[in-house]
């Protein structure tokens, strides 16, 4: 019950967009229709998905205070580097996850490809890695369900997007706010809806 | 190579190019810290210093970069320059420190400080990239700095923890707007700078 818990908060009640503004900017650039923010969205919940719980195993065993004790070390506290391994952690396995999927998949390869590279940069990968270090879960299974949920609720928020935008290309937009500042209007009365999500305590 | 000129190189990205309104840069962070003067004021610097210095160095070193790897070179880069702020404001103040949380972290993803190494940094010397750092930086800092401060005097009636709107307009009936301290009215506001900026510079406006 506590996975699901974990699961649900992690989609609705902690979306990385509308709670934390985790990955702004390519979800406002990418956002313009719907099958590339889809591409973009399932990229993202993979690289999450991968990257999470390899840097939760290195913040438990490497980098937290008193964790290499497993190597006669128990005095060392490591955690001042974390910045540097998640996001080196991040760089490497968004190039692995282009190499491999280039080489066995060559269909979602040309549907991802160039939002792969994009991924590195993204600040709800490298969020997600900071916000697992700050929760202290308890194993890596929590690690897991939280990359998976937090995965699906960008997923969710940039297709939802994705969808407005393009009606709204119907609808008459004073010149001065077309494009960007409709979109970060649009992005707010979302993120209000959202917000109905938050009373409910799991 | 040609003159450069300083003062567009400052003034640019401050206004006219700034890097969240007009580029679309750095959106992730600016909302977050915003709901306090202090913490935006905090963030603002750590992000000059960082964009400035990280500029500076990538600029440096950058004939020695192999181009197929340049990400990963950057990113390591910015990353120490964040951890050498990260470890001051927790030495320095650690309270602020703790409200800013996994933002300074995030300093290294802000699409500013990348954006401004790959489009800038790369091709122009020590001194010019380190100068179009700090400025994007300052850029960025003058909205998060104009959003927190409307966030906090609506929000909470106070500026820097001070209070600004007096106590008997308390007693006359006034409330404090809490929707301004949530998340989305972040988002509206800063729909809102764009729009005012939009119509000032018409040139800017999408078609």
């Amino acid at each position: 019950m506590e996975y699901l818990s974990l699961f649900v908060k992690s989609i609705f009640i902690d979306n990385m967009i509308f709670a934390y503004f985790l990955g702004m900017c390519s979800y406002l650039a990418v956002s313009k229709s719907v099958k590339t923010a889809t591409g973009l969205g399932i990229a993202v919940i993979f690289v999450l998905l991968v990257t999470l719980p390899i840097n939760y195993l290195l913040n438990e065993h490497v980098l937290k205070a008193g964790a290499l004790a497993w190597a006669g070390l128990p005095d060392v506290d490591l955690s001042f580097l974390s910045f540097i391994i998640f996001i080196a952690v991040v760089a490497a396995i968004t190039q692995i996850v282009e190499m491999v999927v280039e080489k066995f998949t060559p269909t979602l390869y040309s549907q991802l490809g160039i939002f792969l590279p994009l991924i590195a940069v993204n600040c709800a990968i490298l969020g997600g890695s900071l916000f697992m270090q700050e929760r202290d879960f308890v194993n890596v299974g929590e690690a897991t369900v939280y990359a998976l949920g937090s995965g699906i609720g960008w997923f969710l928020a940039i297709v939802t997007l994705a969808a407005i935008r393009e009606k709204m290309a119907y609808s008459n937009v004073p010149d001065a706010l077309k494009g960007l500042g409709i979109t970060f209007i649009t992005v707010g009365l979302m993120a209000i809806s959202f917000m109905t999500f938050m009373g409910i305590q799991l | 190579m040609k003159d450069i000129n300083f003062k567009e190189v400052l003034l640019k990205p401050i206004f006219k190019g700034n890097p969240v309104t007009v580029l679309v840069l750095g959106i992730c962070s600016s909302l977050a810290v915003t709901v306090q003067l202090k913490g935006a004021f905090v963030m603002a610097l750590s992000v000059i210093v960082v964009t400035g210095l990280s500029s500076f160095v990538v600029s440096i070193i950058r004939n020695s970069i192999p181009n197929r790897i340049r990400i990963i070179v950057q990113l390591v880069v910015v990353a120490l320059m964040v951890i050498l702020v990260d470890q001051f404001l927790k030495a320095y103040s650690y309270s602020i420190s703790k409200t800013l949380s996994v933002y300074v972290g995030l300093i290294i993803t802000n699409c500013i400080v990348m954006g401004r190494i790959e489009a800038y940094a790369l091709g122009n010397k020590p001194i010019p990239s380190l100068l179009d750092g700090l400025a994007n930086g300052a850029g960025y800092g003058l909205i998060l700095i104009v959003l927190a401060f409307f966030r906090e005097l609506l929000g909470s009636g106070t500026l820097f923890g001070y209070r600004i709107i007096p106590q008997s307009f308390y007693d006359a009936g006034y409330m404090d707007n809490g929707l301004v301290i949530l998340p989305p009215m972040a988002l509206i506001l800063l729909g809102l700078i764009v729009w005012i900026q939009r119509s000032i510079q018409k040139d800017l406006q999408e078609k």
